[in-house]
């Protein structure tokens, strides 16, 4: 299925316009009319990360000729190694005006827009509204749901894109002609059950395997050229480096874009969609979390506790705490971590932050080590308060 | 009936880091049972509570959901791949 042109041609291409985009030029399914067209485009990429990072690089090189980037972070060491609009110098700098002085860089001839701000829902239709095409390399469910359904709402395209560990997934969302994400997923996982790259990792090239991946979509919706990825879902496994498409059908019965909608308009929190954590975590925890602070002070007073640490074995091996013995959330999950515990000892869970921990003390408390307690903030809380010597991640 | 069954990275745990593991029976519902036999647990991370595929997750049989086909009943002939594609939102 090939889609209409999203965006018509500017009037005319600079002298300085034709000598930058050459090699686009000669090629005859872009040529002068492709190339216009993008230098009339409006692209909004939300997000400045890993897949924000290349798709930005890219889209500014090819010319989109107004890119909006959004993002209310500022640069860390840790993105880093993916994140490769960003450099050293920019640590500590807002995301969004680090990627707009590297796109201005890279193509002086384009517009740049740097929204140094969270995208809410309070202004992501006025935000998506300016667009023609949103670029989505956000890093959570939340926001993705958001960005679905201002999209849909809006009559956007957006061109989305996926990443964990070694795993990548793409596809085009287009109500009009085709699924919605809501199509593909029609819900969230509850908190905890799918792991985030700050908790599982992810390989740094893989962003741009992907991230490539949407800007090569979008430069074909925003000229008509090609079949676009519309009702297919690309799966990168880079371990095996093999690419798969499987279909996505549009879902007659979707909330959003099905046949009787139920979702008209933007949720009113999509936090809460998603859930920070679970209701059993929620629970477990109120009463029942201590600091750091308090961990070294039981420590140092000789309390009878047992500290246990539920990250992943490679998580422990860059930093722990000192003391704490290693059981991985998964052996929570399935049961084997239950028969590790002490009975006469008063059980400490930590993992990364906290969020872990949280759904590891429900299942905790739930086997009855009802005294049981987990460090809010894990690790890094550690690390800030206790000893600050440590590496972090 | 042989079938492959595609088993994404946060599974992978399960399978003792497999990518592809084989499989048997005649419909999704008996490829998943035979997987939940092989490698226990894994089973509770595709099905929900109360039997049916997990809203977050998508089971494919050759290029086709099975939510658009016949979920767990979709027969699952000799050969063919079986994915199972989890909502990931990495970025």
């Amino acid at each position: 299925m090939s889609l209409p042109p999203l965006v018509e041609p500017a009037a005319e291409l600079t002298v300085d316009e034709v000598r930058r985009y050459s090699r686009h030029l000669i090629i005859p399914d872009v040529g002068m009319a492709g190339q216009k067209r993008l230098k009339n485009a409006k692209v909004l990429c939300v997000g400045a990360g890993g897949l924000g990072s290349p798709a930005l690089l890219y889209l500014a090189a090819a010319g989109v000729g107004t890119l909006g980037v959004i993002d209310f972070d500022v640069v860390d060491e840790s993105n880093l190694q993916r994140q490769v609009i960003h450099g050293q110098s920019d640590v500590g700098r807002p995301k969004a005006e680090s990627a707009a002085a590297s796109v201005r860089e890279i193509n002086p001839l384009i517009d740049v827009v740097a929204h140094n701000e969270i995208l809410t829902t309070e202004n992501v239709m006025e935000i998506f509204a300016r667009y023609d095409l949103i670029v989505d390399g956000t890093d959570n469910f939340a926001t993705r749901y958001m960005v679905n359904d201002a999209a849909v709402l809006l009559g956007k395209p957006y061109v989305w894109g996926s990443i964990y560990r070694f795993d990548g997934q793409a596809s085009v969302f287009w109500a009009e002609h085709g699924p919605c994400y809501r199509c593909l997923y029609p819900e969230p996982p509850p908190p905890g059950m799918v792991p985030s790259c700050a908790e599982g990792g992810v390989l740094g090239v893989l962003c741009a395997s992907i991230g490539s991946i949407q800007v090569n979509e979008a430069i074909k919706l925003l000229t008509g050229i090609g079949e676009p990825l519309v009702g297919r879902l690309m799966i990168y496994d880079a371990l095996e480096m093999n690419y798969r498409s499987v279909k996505v059908r549009k879902d007659p019965e979707c909330v959003l874009c099905g046949k009787n909608p139920t979702v008209t308009e933007l949720l009113e929190d999509y936090e809460a969609f998603c859930g920070a954590v679970s209701a059993e975590a929620a629970e477990a925890v109120s009463g029942s979390t201590i600091t750091a602070t308090e961990l070294k002070s039981w420590q140092d007073a000789g309390e009878n506790i047992y500290v246990v640490d539920v990250r992943e074995p490679n998580e422990y091996e860059i930093v722990s705490i000192p003391g704490a013995v290693l059981i991985p959330k998964g052996e929570f999950l399935n049961g084997s971590a239950l028969e590790k515990l002490p009975q006469d000892k008063k059980i400490v869970l930590h993992c990364k932050s906290g969020v872990r921990s949280a759904e590891c003390l429900a299942i905790v408390k739930n086997a009855g080590f009802s005294d049981a307690v987990h460090v809010g903030g894990g690790v890094l809380s550690w690390i800030k308060t206790i000893d600050p010597s440590l590496p972090t991640y | 009936m042989s079938v492959s069954v595609r088993i994404p990275t946060i599974l992978r745990t399960y399978t003792n880091g497999s990518a592809e593991v084989g499989g048997e029976g005649a419909t999704l519902r008996e490829v998943l049972q035979k997987l939940d036999a092989d490698f226990p647990g894994i089973g509770a991370r595709i099905l929900d509570e109360t039997g049916k595929i997990r809203r977050f997750v998508n089971v494919y049989v050759g290029e086709e959901d099975v939510r658009f086909a016949d979920n767990l009943d979709t027969p699952t002939p000799s050969g063919v791949q079986i994915s199972i594609i989890p909502a990931v939102a990495g970025g």
